[in-house]
Formats: C-alpha cells, sequence, structure tokens
C-alpha cells in the first residue's frame, strides 16, 4: 500500500540552515547535510531543501550543497528557491537532485511548468502554492506570502497540474505558524479537484494535527519544519502514533 | 567494471552516488565500447519516454542494450523502455521484455509518488529483502502482472514492480532512493 510522507523541510541560507535546530549530539546543527542524515536514519520519507539566499552565490552554492546531500542520504528530496529556468533545473537534477520546487517564477511565467515537465517529466516538478484566505477565499501570494496576486488557489492549482505538474505543495499562510493544524478543509478540495498528490504544508503543532491532514485534509504528505527541528515531534512517535490510527505509513 | 548508461535522461548521478556509498566507482557513459566490455550495466533513466528513445537511437544504444550478454539493471523509466511498447507517448521500446506499458487511471493519484511495498519476491536480485518491505516510487505508468515478474506491489491494482528475463533485470522503484533496502537490492546486483 503506498504510504502518506512526511517531509521536514530545511531553510537554507549561503548553504547553510537558518531556522534554529536543537539537535543533540550534532556538531554542527547549521549543516544541512548533516541535519538531512539524521532526518533519513530516524525516519523521514523526503526531504526538501528551500534556499532562501538571494545572493549571486545562490547558484553555486546550492549545487555544491545538492551534491553533497546526494553523496549521503538515500531518500528522495526535493530543492526550492529561485528556480527560474530550464537550465536552472537541469543543472540541480544533474547534481543529484530528484525533483525541484517552483513557487513564483511559476505564477510569473506558467510556461515555465510545461517546459519542466516537457524536459524533465511531470515528476521532478513541485508547484508551491502559498494562499492566504480573504474574505472566504483562498488568494495566491508571493515572496513568502507577502504580495497578494489575482489568483485564486484551486483554479492556480489545477492550471498548474494540467500545465504539467507532478505535485502540489500547499502553504497555507493563515495557519503556517500557528501550530494549530493544517488548512484540511481547503487541502481535502484540493485533493478532491485534482489527480496528482498534495502535500500539506503549515500549522503542524501536534501528532494529531498530522493524521487531521492525512484523513480530513485528504494530504498525500504532511510538510513540517519546526516541530522537527525543536524535537518537538520525533518523526517515530509520529508514524506509531498514525499507524495506530489506521494510517498507512513506512516504519 | 560497473557502467551506467548516460543518455542524457534525468537524475543518473544519484545512481552513481548511490554505488559510491556501497564503495563501487561506477562510470557514467554513452560509449558503446565501454558498455560492451562492462562487467555489469545500468540502465537508469527518469523523464519522458519520447525523448529517451530519439536519444538512444541516435548513438545506436537502441540496438547495444537488447545484445548485451552481461548483467542489465533496468530502473523506472528504464523498465519501462525495455518493453515492447509503452503508452506513454505511443511508442515502441527496446522489446528485450514482450510486455505494455499501460497508463494508471486517473481515478488514482497520478503520478504514484512515494513509499509502497513489494511482495511475491523471487531471484537473486531481491535476495535478502523481506516481503512487503518499503521502497521508493515515482512513475504514471506500469507493467501488468506478468510472468516475467520478480515482485508485485498494489497500486489501486496488482501490477509488476521489477521483472526478469535472462541476464536483464529492472525495477520499476528505485533503489538508489529506497534507503537501507534499496541498498540490499543494488549489492544483490553488483553480486549476481
Amino acid at each position: 500500500m503506498l504510504t502518506k510522507r512526511i517531509v521536514p523541510c530545511l531553510d537554507i541560507k549561503n548553504g547553510r540552515t537558518v531556522k534554529g535546530v536543537n539537535f543533540v549530539n550534532l556538531r554542527d546543527a547549521g549543516d544541512p547535510v548533516d541535519l538531512a542524515e539524521i532526518y533519513s536514519k530516524n525516519g523521514a520519507d523526503e526531504l526538501v531543501f528551500l534556499d532562501i539566499s538571494a545572493t549571486e552565490e545562490r547558484r553555486r552554492t546550492l549545487v555544491d550543497l545538492v551534491k553533497r546531500v546526494a553523496q549521503r542520504i538515500n531518500i528522495p528530496f526535493t530543492v526550492g528557491g529561485g528556480i527560474s529556468s530550464v537550465s536552472d533545473v537541469d543543472r540541480l537534477l544533474k547534481s543529484g537532485a530528484d525533483k525541484v520546487s517552483i513557487n513564483s517564477s511559476a505564477v510569473k511565467r506558467p510556461e515555465l511548468i510545461n517546459e519542466l515537465s516537457a524536459a524533465f517529466g511531470a515528476q521532478c516538478v513541485v508547484v508551491a502554492i502559498d494562499a492566504k484566505q480573504i474574505d472566504g477565499e483562498w488568494i495566491v501570494h508571493l515572496v513568502g506570502g507577502k504580495v497578494p496576486t489575482e489568483l485564486n488557489l484551486f483554479d492556480w492549482a489545477k492550471e498548474a497540474q494540467d500545465r504539467g505538474a507532478g505535485e502540489i505543495l500547499f502553504t497555507s499562510m493563515n495557519n503556517d505558524g500557528t501550530k494549530d493544524g493544517f488548512a484540511n478543509e481547503a487541502l481535502a478540495r484540493l485533493s478532491n479537484n485534482l489527480h496528482i498528490p498534495i502535500i500539506a504544508s503549515g500549522g503542524a503543532g501536534t501528532m494529531q494535527h498530522f493524521a487531521d491532514t492525512f484523513i480530513d485534509g485528504k494530504a498525500d504528505a504532511a510538510l513540517a519544519a519546526s516541530v522537527f527541528h525543536f524535537k518537538e515531534i520525533e518523526i517515530a512517535d509520529l508514524k506509531a502514533e498514525l499507524k495506530k490510527q489506521g494510517i498507512a505509513v513506512r516504519i | 567494471m560497473i557502467v551506467i548508461v548516460d543518455y542524457g535522461a534525468g537524475n543518473i548521478q544519484s545512481v552513481k552516488f548511490a554505488f559510491e556509498r556501497l564503495g563501487v566507482d561506477a562510470v557514467l557513459t554513452s560509449d558503446v565500447e565501454v558498455i560492451k566490455k562492462a562487467d555489469k550495466v545500468i540502465f537508469p533513466g527518469v523523464g519522458r519516454a519520447e525523448s529517451a528513445m530519439v536519444k538512444l537511437k541516435a548513438t545506436g544504444l537502441d540496438k547495444l542494450i537488447p545484445a548485451l550478454k552481461q548483467p542489465v539493471l533496468g530502473v523506472c523509466l528504464g523498465m519501462q523502455l525495455m518493453c515492447k511498447h509503452t503508452a506513454e507517448d505511443n511508442i515502441n521500446g527496446l522489446d528485450i521484455f514482450p510486455l505494455e506499458v499501460k497508463e494508471f487511471p486517473k481515478t488514482l493519484k497520478v503520478p504514484q509518488i512515494g513509499w509502497n511495498q513489494i511482495s511475491e519476491l523471487k531471484t537473486d536480485l531481491l535476495k535478502d529483502v523481506k516481503e512487503d518491505s518499503f521502497v521508493y516510487f515515482v512513475h504514471s505508468f506500469y507493467v501488468p502482472d506478468n510472468s516475467f515478474s520478480i515482485a508485485s506491489t498494489n497500486y489501486g491494482m496488482k501490477y509488476s514492480s521489477a521483472i526478469k528475463k535472462d541476464n536483464f533485470y529492472a525495477t520499476q522503484f528505485h533503489p538508489e532512493k529506497s534507503g537501507s533496502i534499496g541498498e540490499q537490492i543494488l549489492k544483490n546486483f553488483l553480486a549476481i
């Protein structure tokens, strides 16, 4: 049976993890490769590296990081942040990344989804969408949720699928950082509307939130950062709890 | 020498890295003479069937691969291209296996992305791998259950997740991304 995926997300700046992490027995908590290895050993199903640096150096350091991660870990990983062309993606995949995630660049130029899907296949194109519910309507936002667009979440997600996206990574700006749970109503609607997998993001605080997003939100995967980085939730405990609730997980 | 066929399709670096973790330096090449002389050949693939077949034909690899006598391991799209015909882009493959590759119905989530189980395991390739082990899949097309099957998986239906004929082996899942189970499978292939 295909299992639900637990996906820790690492924010990267200039080749280093930025969000504070709280790992004992870790010499260098700022090294994304060391962290990736620990998550992989602890039962993460996949990893996401999101590059939030904005320097000219980014491309080189990101490619270097991807190579080092791919050498060390034997589970799949996605890379996102500042990717806007076929040649960007070619370089990252050739360095060992399995998938790339695109966000603002796809909103600005939706043809990018078609181009990447044709060149590399739908399976490595993740379209990340940040959206905020305003007066009952889910509006797509850019620049980490700061800038509203004219796009509606459900319309944009459908268009992304039709253009060749292999997965949707939906972050609810209303839920992100609240630790009050995922945006399950919107997630379930996405899951029902689309035939590609949906990754839930934003709001994870407790193990029950993960169970809820898989059952009520019909999500195929759940992404979280701080609950894992600060060891508020251990992946092994989380998976045991999900299994107890009848949710298919890889243990 | 272990050779990974490099025909410009997708992420083959991770296959090379997976062998490096096992202490084996695999060579990436599209050189027909080098591939002929290899002890073992990996035929990987991520991407689109049609563009992959165009590249194989342009380099003569479409003739070479079916004629190889040493152990060959196809992975993912590599497995699908080793079949007779694929529904993806409606093209003919290398016809090593007389099998049709079909598309998952859209009543399922397609692509299938994630960890699923392999069962009914056969042959040395899957030696010391427990029944119902989890491995990593990413695919929209599948090989229906057949007489060459050495592993099967359920996704909406039972289908064939690994096949074998003579010196040709192939897996639909990615051993190079399947944690310790995948490492065992790659080790098994090296020992064949």
